[in-house]
């Protein structure tokens, strides 16, 4: 056995090896088609897994054992093993896909075909397209309701939020929301809907049982003009109180108060500030900052970012493993 | 005189075939976006499907010879800035399908002797407000000036002319294309972070040449740029298929742009003649930048930034081409009032003109922020590309020009410098 092959089974024993608490970070890198593995103990890159071309959407499987990743220049879903770090298979997704979302059951995956007006659904087990959605023009971020029984996608030029029966897979309502819609994130108890708008510079917050934007979240950062506040990704805390909101070339994320709704703070991270992920224990978000190439750690009970983390070129997605 | 009409047609790019010769006349099209059908598939909340709002959008064009290029990579088109239009008109009705929307496009062109001022007359006569001028000034003043166009809102998709941004601006025209300023400025800011700051211009002899040459020689001013020396192109315009050809060019070019020390090569041919020549053949080994070599531009195939892959992807999958900057900028219109008539949810022309003029308006159009039309001239905001031949070079406004407003004011006539009086 050569020394590079037992240093790479080392290292893998090493990330194998870990410590129950220390997550393992995942990384999408859009321009090095690449996924970078960070250790969350030591916050460095521990591996990088080469993958098919334009990675951005990043989604864990039901039991965390697998990854799945949209390559939109490849049409297709790469399928990574969170134990070896390879590419162990490879799934049909439709014409470029970028975002998707697993349905909580596991089984089904909807992707977002960016260039195709549609919404596709991807049986994981069989591996196969069982259903095309229409939705309009530039479909983007997809999220599903805490029971799978409503999916909602956003399409960029459209800017609308389609409500989608999980069901029969038919457009139950359109919900218009400001300019060139991204994220699509419901709240844990299922009751609303947040939804990004990065050229409106807003972020909506839809009721999902009346399909009503009740209130509408705008950012005013100091010093940043307001063309740059450009809203991605969401996140929020489990027990509902707390709502992180990335803005895009502002290079910050916002904190908000969801029942006030009034923001907190704006932590400064990186350069174009992509997307979140929070730690499963709540203690980390984690930030893609596509255009410093690296993520920011922001360290949720001293309230600051604590540090930055130099991954792939332009990196975009994040997903976090305990 | 015979006309060109131009036919709509589903799916399938624009070929030789989908265009047909009429009888000389004025004549009109209409294309109406179908996908009225989808309303059923898209559930309950395509609200009024019953009784669709149709708002409908003029597009005017004059007959008159396709352009043609001196790069022979670049196709003989007769359908630029119309196929932008037809886009617009589908995406438009993409989203308005979910509203109870549709989207209506008349296509009218103008024989070449023809007056315009008819067609805005007979446009106005079948209900249309909204106009998108795919007209040079003159014509331009012309359809503006007509008496039936004072309710109308004219959007100009390709006069990038200053003076109609000033002193000849008009009350009802909004001006998506940017202006020759807005270029100039864009390029000279470029220029000027990376410090090649002392200039040569070569100007050809056609009148929108020496405009952008105006722009250029005001930019240079404005942006720190000294012009060592200029030239005007005299040699003789010659057929772009010639053979050997290049043996005439490699003995013209290198001691026609020999003269003072310069960083850079500044080239005003608007017309097309020669610009595409003086890459390679100047006596200095010098970049080239202007109308040819590194190019400010609203539009490019080489950029892919901030979703453009799926514009270019839409439109070439339409017009079996790839999208010019007429085309966009026709686009960007339609895209316009389809914006309006969805934040609205009207279909009355003036309220969607008082909004796409009004402080709420921001247009998408893949230049990653939300543009907006200056108040004092009707001009659109927006980031200008700087498009080198096979990649995209860089993006002004650059970083550090500031402004106290919004950094897209950099470039062309800011507020106090404007001469428009409306």
């Amino acid at each position: 056995m050569t020394m590079m092959a037992r240093a790479g089974l080392a290292l893998l024993g090493a990330v194998m090896a870990l410590p129950a608490s220390a997550d393992t970070i995942f990384v999408s890198n859009e321009k090095s088609n690449t996924i970078s593995v960070v250790d969350g103990d030591k916050l460095t890159v521990i591996s990088t897994i080469k993958v098919s071309r334009r990675p951005r959407g990043i989604t864990f499987n039901a039991d965390m054992t697998r990854i799945y990743v949209c390559s939109g220049d490849d049409n297709r879903i790469d399928v990574v093993d969170t134990a070896t770090l390879k590419v162990v298979d490879r799934m049909p997704s439709g014409k470029d896909p970028e975002l998707f979302v697993l349905e909580p059951a596991g089984r089904l995956l909807y992707i977002a075909n960016e260039d195709d007006n549609m919404v596709s659904v991807l049986d994981t087990s069989a591996k196969k397209i069982i259903g095309e959605i229409p939705v309009g023009v530039e479909p983007e971020g997809m999220g599903i309701s805490p029971d799978g029984k409503i999916l909602v996608n956003t399409s960029e030029t459209t800017n609308m939020a389609h409500f989608i029966d999980t069901a029969s897979h038919k457009v139950v309502d359109n919900v218009l929301v400001d300019s060139r819609p991204r994220v699509a994130q419901f709240t844990h108890d299922g009751r609303f809907v947040w939804v990004s708008s990065e050229l409106g510079g807003t972020v909506s917050v839809i009721d999902a049982a009346t399909r009503k934007v009740v209130h509408k979240i705008s950012f005013a950062v100091q010093g940043v003009a307001k063309e740059a506040i450009q809203p991605v990704g969401i996140q929020l805390t489990r027990d509902g109180k707390r709502a992180f909101v990335a803005l895009g070339p502002a290079n910050r994320v916002a904190e908000i108060d969801v029942e006030s709704r009034e923001i907190k703070k704006y932590h400064l991270v990186g350069q174009r500030v992509w997307n979140l992920a929070l730690s499963p224990d709540e203690k980390r978000l984690y930030t893609t900052n596509g255009v410093s190439n690296d993520m920011s750690v922001l360290d949720m009970e001293r309230g600051k970012v604590i540090k930055s983390v130099g991954v792939g070129g332009a990196p975009w997605g994040v997903i976090v493993k305990p | 005189m015979p006309i060109w009409l131009q036919t709509p047609h589903e799916n399938g790019a624009v070929g030789e075939d989908a265009r047909r010769m009429v009888k000389p006349a004025l004549h009109t099209l209409r294309f109406l976006a179908r996908l009225l059908l989808a309303g059923a598939v898209f559930g309950a909340s395509a609200a009024g499907a019953a009784d669709p709002q149709v708002i409908r959008i003029g597009y005017l064009t004059r007959e008159e010879e396709p352009r043609i290029p001196q790069t022979f990579l670049e196709p003989v088109a007769d359908d630029e800035g119309v196929q932008g239009a037809r886009l617009g008109i589908a995406d438009n009705a993409t989203t308005g399908r979910f509203l109870g929307q549709s989207f209506e496009l008349v296509e009218t062109v103008v024989p070449a002797d023809g007056r315009v001022e008819d067609a805005v007359r007979e446009l106005a006569g079948q209900g249309i407000r909204l106009l998108v001028a795919d007209l040079r000034a003159d014509a331009l003043l012309a359809a503006a000036a007509a008496p039936e166009a004072r309710d109308m809102l004219i959007f100009n998709t390709r006069a990038p002319d200053d003076d109609l941004r000033n002193e000849r601006c008009r009350a009802n025209v909004l001006h998506v294309t940017p202006s020759r300023r807005m270029l100039a400025d864009a390029l000279a800011q470029y220029l000027a972070q990376r410090r090649w700051t002392t200039w040569m211009l070569i100007v050809g002899r056609a009148p929108e040449d020496a405009a952008y040459a105006e722009a250029l020689r005001r930019a240079a001013k404005r942006y720190g740029a000294k012009i060592a020396e200029e030239k005007t192109w005299t040699f003789e315009d010659t057929n772009r298929r010639v053979d050997t050809g290049h043996v005439t060019i490699q003995s013209e070019i290198p001691p026609f742009t020999q003269g003072r020390e310069h960083d850079v090569l500044v080239v005003a041919d608007e017309a097309d003649v020669f610009g595409e020549q003086l890459p390679y053949h100047t006596w200095s080994p010098r970049p080239v930048a202007g109308t040819h070599g590194l190019v400010p531009t609203a539009w490019s195939r080489v950029h892919e930034q901030w979703g453009a892959t799926q514009l270019h992807s839409r439109f070439e999958r339409q017009a079996g081409r790839w999208m010019r900057p007429r085309d966009y900028t026709a686009w960007m219109a339609m895209r316009a009032v389809g914006e309006a008539a969805t934040r609205t949810r009207s279909n009355d022309a003036a309220a969607l003109a008082t909004f796409i003029k009004g402080p709420d308006f921001a247009l998408p159009a893949f230049k990653g922020q939300g543009l907006t039309f200056r108040e004092w001239d009707g001009q659109l905001r927006q980031p200008v590309l700087l498009a080198g031949p096979r990649t995209l070079v860089s993006v002004s406004p650059q970083p550090g020009f500031l402004h106290q407003f919004s950094e897209l004011d950099t470039l062309g006539d800011d507020r106090p410098e404007s001469r428009c009086r409306r």
